[in-house]
């Protein structure tokens, strides 16, 4: 259990990291991985990562429009990813008092269910519009992007620790 | 109007208003560039805003290839040289019998005063990499409109038809392949002339030629070329190879699969045609206008007759 662990009071979140983490998470999506099949959608991660987060700070509205953002850039259909992410964010904000409840890899079987689910939206909007069900590989990116969890919580929260060294000089 | 909380507790819509809000908007996002294509001016500049972005995203692969090439063995790079220069002289012969052959038939053309036609030329680019996406066929070349790429140009490679433009942006474009499942290219059976349209098979990665009947005259082997009927691809080009062709008594159009020519899935250099102004105009863009003229001319024929 939670109670269990050492806890961090974290800083407040700094929207500009936010900003920055999505404008990589979308440059990471950009970059054309070797096999392409394989490569998980960091757009999608990083935006579970902060309606779990911030729930009140990102939100429906920003899936939104980076999906678009990520339709037009990778040239398929426009609103595709828009919708995916809009119901991923909608799943992570109802589901982040509970995911916040568990370990970290307890976390990351959570958000797997979630990632999964978002690629099925994805298939069932591509073969209304008329495409071929592609092969199994279509699951591992959400499974392999789930297995990046604890390592997206760790650099995605490391700006919100504290230090650790104690300063002498500080009043309080 | 009691229960209404105070407002510093105002959290905006509920999720769920919200989430039909945004599902909705979404669908209908979809719905116009599925059915009605009518998204393209949000998506230019939706890709503007991506393409500094995607650039970036470029940097390490091509600095990666670039170091790599450096580090490329010279005995390799010899091998690759002396098979090149085979490849040119072998090249360079069969050009100039082209030469030969074309002078000819220029002369012919002249002779009987044919529609001109222009040579083709072309751009060269080079594959950058797969789309991403994996429910279709598409690569991306390393050169856009800045280059004079329009969306709708023939793709080709050293060995036949690899595909189309289906949209350019400043710097790169993306091609669709002939085995997409969403492209069709017309072709002609080089052995006996025979017309067909070849499907893309999607995943399977062969072409398809339907609505040919049980007894069409192809078999298995013959090769098969573009036929130019459509204006966008010239005539003449290598497409594919029938591959199997399968004559079910069930069914009233034979199953013809056929595997393509071009290294649709290996290439890494292809040629961007440029093929402007050499289809003729289509029956239906000049038929409206002699239509009209012809009930005008019915009307105007009406009324001097009612004025006789």
């Amino acid at each position: 259990m939670v109670l269990d662990r050492p806890q961090y009071i974290l800083r407040p979140v700094r929207v500009a990291w936010v900003v920055t983490s999505f404008a990589l998470a979308l440059l990471l999506n950009f970059v054309p991985w070797h096999p392409a099949a394989l490569a998980p959608d960091f757009v999608a991660l990083t935006l579970t990562f902060w309606c779990v987060r911030q729930p009140r700070l990102v939100g429906l509205g920003a899936g939104w429009l980076l999906g678009l953002l990520n339709d037009a850039g990778s040239g398929v259909l426009l609103g595709q990813h828009a919708l995916v992410y809009s119901l991923l964010a909608f799943g992570a904000i109802t589901l982040s008092r509970r995911i916040l409840w568990f370990s970290v890899w307890g976390q990351a079987l959570h958000v797997a269910v979630l990632l999964v689910l978002a690629q099925a939206v994805g298939l069932a909007v591509r073969v209304a519009a008329g495409a071929d069900v592609p092969d199994w590989s279509l699951w591992a990116p959400p499974l392999i992007g789930a297995l990046l969890w604890p390592a997206l919580s760790f650099v995605l929260l490391a700006p919100q620790r504290r230090p650790v060294e104690v300063d002498e000089t500080r009043p309080i | 109007m009691e229960h209404t909380p105070p407002p510093f507790f105002k959290r905006g819509p509920a999720p769920v208003v919200r989430l039909a809000f945004f599902t909705l908007l979404s669908i209908a996002l979809l719905v116009l560039d599925a059915r009605f294509r009518t998204a393209d001016a949000l998506r230019q500049s939706l890709a503007a805003l991506a393409q500094p972005l995607q650039e970036i995203a470029m940097l390490p692969g091509t600095l990666a290839g670039r170091i790599a090439g450096y580090f490329a063995s010279q005995v390799q790079l010899r091998e690759e040289n002396a098979t090149l220069r085979r490849q040119f002289v072998e090249a360079s012969a069969s050009l100039q019998r082209l030469e030969a052959v074309l002078a000819d038939s220029e002369q012919l053309k002249r002779i009987e005063t044919a529609a001109q036609r222009r040579r083709m030329s072309g751009i060269p680019a080079e594959i950058l990499y797969n789309a991403r996406d994996p429910y279709a066929r598409k690569v991306v070349v390393d050169r856009g409109t800045q280059h004079g790429v329009r969306a709708g140009s023939p793709v080709v490679d050293e060995v036949g038809v690899v595909g189309q433009v289906t949209r350019a942006h400043l710097g790169s474009s993306e091609v669709t392949l002939l085995i997409d499942k969403e492209q069709a290219i017309p072709v002609q059976v080089a052995r006996n002339g025979l017309r067909a349209v070849a499907f893309g098979g999607g995943l399977s990665g062969l072409l398809e030629l339907r609505y040919m009947a049980l007894n069409a005259e192809v078999e298995a082997g013959d090769r098969l070329v573009t036929s130019g009927l459509d204006g966008v691809y010239p005539p003449g080009l290598t497409v594919a190879t029938i591959a199997r062709v399968e004559r079910d008594a069930s069914s009233s159009f034979a199953r013809i699969l056929c595997q393509p020519a071009a290294g649709i899935e290996r290439g890494r250099y292809v040629l961007i045609l440029d093929t402007e102004a050499r289809a003729a105009p289509r029956p239906d863009e000049t038929a409206p206008e002699g239509d009209a003229r012809g009930s005008k001319s019915r009307r105007v024929r009406r009324k001097a007759a009612d004025g006789a």
